[in-house]
């Protein structure tokens, strides 16, 4: 038997979160971690809530605390995460909770908003689209897969702290897919909104947001690169 | 309950949604788009392997009629042949737009956007060979191009009300939508969403099976307001299964495999889809496709214990094209099939994919319903673009990559039409509190709900009779059982039982919803299932197996007053080339 332990939380009754404890018989099989939250809100409780939608990975919807570690549910098996038959799901830390393992994603969302997420190009566009050499596209490799799922900033103490100043690793990876952009072409008004003690500096390196990332991205070395760029420009 | 009034509203916040969003946002009309997912998570973020589209990058001879021909072929020729004229020839514009948006598309050695081979598609009118026609941003085309088209409705300023949930139309008392109660599902609260044009956006509905590729979230929501708003249907029984879906987990395998060199092999490691389709083998449409491997699961060639699927075989590939330009593919196949594919095949078999049919509409994405003498009459302030729709570029049998490209179009389309149409100037008469409280009745009648059945039994009874009753192959008795079956259903969904009666992101109430939506998909394409004694594109039957085109080479269209059927005409009469006339399809 699997001892399922769910982070529960509704604002309408609940004065403070609290655990419940669930046995679920895996029967066997080697499920994804959401294929255990949906069997339980479908056979146990149907009013366990979390968000998910694609089931494979691709959507983002489902991050969430699986054992002590980010991740999707949906493609986090079992077999990868559970020791000792305990499997423990809690809400991605550092954001409110709206209830159960829902959370607000206004911040995280608004620090995507704030490096503006969309190519800004002054010349005219041609009748077909802007040339790119393979080499310069495969820049955007390992930046442009981004899910948005938060798993990487809300595993960052440095986002945690400071949400609303630190852009944090997920707008990060944006930013400078953007600046990695040679279709792109206000590198100079990026670094100049960037260019603050907070935005980019509170990141330490430590390097949360590379061991969680579910695609496998790597925001510490883009924020790396911004730097450099911040840096040389300063120089 | 609050009423909030919107020039333009957008029920639904994928690829059509957004897109439509787009163009209203930039003309300035305030605009909003109500998506029960934050829009990224919308399902257009699952495709893979393209969008299909004549900008001659590949073949600098390519040419959009060509790419007309064979979605015409593929339709088995009950695809609209203004509509499809329509998207092949403004296609390539549309493509380069997104790209001027900065979609991160592949590139050719000349710096172009990178094209593939996808099934069904030609040159030269299906006589000078196999076609690279499917524009790729490597195998995660959908997920660029909807990350690009929220991107750039936040430069827009377009105004979103994520997480929130479309319950039901309201109409005035001139039959008119004005626009939509929904529920924010953070706080639950209720509201009236007034608008002189409301857009259903809301996608496919896969989840009426049990074994789809389709995300949750796809429960027909559009199809489901639509009929209890009187709002017809056509084509319902068109659905595709898409031939790799991994077996077991039901996720999708791009064609865009097969595309790139893979093909399937049955059991003895037989290339068989040489033996059905002899010229474009793996290529052939998907309805082909997947009917072939059903052939070879039923006649003892499957693979694995129970001979259940087949497999698709990539190695041979090697490992530097499978990891640059299917490196989603070689995710997706080592987390859900355990398998990689760079060493061996991937089990997969055929599985719900995409729904052909949807609410009828115009090039310009005006719903439209058909009277008792076949007339065509537009609905006013009702618009549909994207999956739910059914202009119908489609038919019996969608090609791979012309999803994309059909709500990137007709999103667009759409958009342009309001745009002009507000310009011009919209008169609805306001709708009555009547009208307003009849809208709200679904829901609260499911809030005063006690002692009905549990919402997760009830999907699953759902999804088990359409896939032995409606699946690849299907047959008149074994769909009258069904029918009777949901006959049975319809009274328990209605009366749903809802335990968690609370406001704050109740997703048991959100469920409870959608399971409503997908039982009036499932009814509409199991009726006109039944009727439709053919054999065309998708819809396979035993029964009837030929095409006949004396008396089906037309639309259906189900209304939900009575469960009727009725056929609609086919248009085959494009404006700038000849009619492409019916012929015997085959690859």
């Amino acid at each position: 038997m699997l001892q399922v332990s769910i982070y529960r939380y509704n604002p309408e009754v609940d004065s403070a979160p609290h655990m419940q404890e669930f046995a679920f018989d895996t029967e066997g099989k080697d499920l994804m971690v959401l294929d255990v939250l949906e069997a339980i809100k479908a056979g146990h409780d149907s009013s366990v809530t979390y968000r998910r939608s694609c089931r494979e990975g691709v959507c983002g919807s489902d991050g969430l605390n699986i054992n002590g570690k980010n991740g999707l549910a949906c493609i986090t098996p079992l077999s990868e995460t559970v020791k000792n038959d305990k499997l423990v799901v809690r809400p991605l830390p550092g954001l409110p909770v709206i209830r159960d393992l829902v959370v607000d994603m206004s911040l995280f969302y608004a620090q995507y908003e704030k490096i503006q997420p969309f190519l800004k190009n002054n010349s005219p566009a041609p009748a077909i689209e802007r040339l790119q050499s393979p080499e310069d596209r495969s820049q955007l490799d390992g930046l442009y897969e981004c899910i948005l799922c938060a798993c990487c900033s809300t595993s960052c103490p440095s986002f945690w702290w400071n949400p609303d100043r630190f852009i944090g690793p997920a707008g990060l990876l944006q930013a400078y897919r953007f600046l990695a952009d040679t279709r792109d072409t206000a590198t100079d008004e990026r670094l100049s909104k960037l260019d603050d003690p907070f935005s980019v500096f509170r990141c330490h390196g430590i390097q949360n947001c590379v061991n969680v990332c579910p695609k496998g991205l790597n925001p510490t070395k883009a924020i790396g690169h911004i730097r450099t760029m911040l840096l040389n420009r300063a120089t | 309950m609050r009423t909030i009034s919107f020039d333009g509203v957008i029920v639904g916040g994928g690829g059509a949604g957004m897109r439509a969003a787009l163009q209203l946002s930039q003309s300035g009309y305030k605009t909003a788009v109500i998506s029960k997912v934050f829009p990224t998570r919308s399902h257009t973020v699952s495709a893979q392997g393209g969008i299909t589209c004549a900008i001659a990058s590949s073949d600098p001879n390519d040419d959009w009629r060509w790419h007309m021909y064979d979605t015409v072929k593929g339709s088995d020729y009950i695809g609209d042949q203004d509509a499809i004229e329509y998207m092949c020839s403004v296609g390539p514009e549309a493509i380069f737009e997104l790209e001027h948006m900065g979609l991160p598309f592949s590139r050719t050695e000349e710096g172009r956007i990178y094209q593939r081979p996808f099934g069904g598609q030609s040159k030269d009118y299906g006589k000078g060979g196999q076609a690279a026609r499917t524009c790729a941003a490597a195998d995660r085309t959908g997920h660029a191009l909807l990350h690009t088209l929220y991107q750039n409705n936040v430069k827009n300023e377009t105004v979103f009300f994520n997480e929130w949930f479309a319950v039901d139309l309201v109409k005035n008392q001139d039959g008119a939508v004005t626009g939509v109660i929904a529920i924010c599902i953070e706080t639950g609260e209720t509201v009236f969403v007034k608008s002189k044009a409301t857009v259903f956006a809301t996608g496919g509905a896969g989840r009426i099976y049990a074994s789809t590729t389709n995300a949750h979230i796809n429960t027909g929501d559009g199809i489901g307001m639509g009929l209890r708003a009187g709002v017809p249907v056509q084509d319902m029984e068109m659905w595709q299964f898409h031939p790799t879906g991994i077996y077991g987990a039901g996720t999708l395998v791009t064609e865009g495999c097969r595309g790139e060199g893979g093909y399937l092999v049955n059991k003895d490691g037989e290339r068989f889809m040489e033996r059905y389709a002899p010229n474009a083998k793996d290529l052939a449409g998907r309805d082909v496709v997947a009917r072939s491997m059903v052939l070879e699961i039923l006649e003892g060639r499957g693979c694995g214990e129970h001979g259940d699927h087949v497999k698709l075989k990539l190695d041979h590939l090697g490992e530097d094209v499978l990891e640059s330009r299917l490196p989603g593919i070689c995710e997706l196949s080592r987390t859900f099939a355990h398998v990689d594919p760079v060493k061996e095949p991937i089990p997969v078999v055929p599985t719900c994919h995409y729904m052909m049919g949807g609410i009828p509409t115009n090039v310009n994405g005006q719903a439209i319903t058909v009277d008792d003498q076949g007339n065509d009459h537009i609905i006013p302030g009702l618009y549909a673009c994207g999956e739910v729709a059914c202009v119908s570029v489609h038919g019996a049998n969608r090609l791979g990559g012309n999803s994309l490209l059909d709500l990137v179009v007709f999103g667009r389309a759409s958009g342009l039409f309001i745009e002009s149409a507000l310009r011009d100037g919209i008169e609805l008469r306001e709708s009555a509190q009547s009208d307003i409280d009849a809208a709200g009745d679904r829901l609260r009648h499911l809030n005063e709900s006690s002692g009905g059945e549990n919402v997760a039994e009830l999907r699953r009874e759902l999804q088990s009779t359409m896939q032995n009753h409606f699946g690849v192959f299907r047959r008149g008795d074994f769909m009258q059982e069904g029918i009777a079956k949901l006959a049975e259903l319809r009274g328990r969904v209605e009366s749903v039982s809802l335990d968690d009666k609370s406001d704050a992101f109740n997703t048991a109430r959100i469920e409870a919803l959608e399971l409503q939506n997908l039982f009036e998909v499932a009814e509409a394409t199991a009726v006109v299932a039944e009727a439709r004694n053919e054999s065309r594109g998708a819809h396979a039957r035993e029964d009837f197996t030929e095409r006949d085109d004396e008396n089906w080479l037309c639309h259906s269209v189900y209304h939900s007053e009575g469960k009727k059927v009725s056929k609609r005409g086919v248009n085959f009469t494009p404006s700038t080339v000849e009619t492409f006339e019916p012929q015997i399809r085959s690859y």
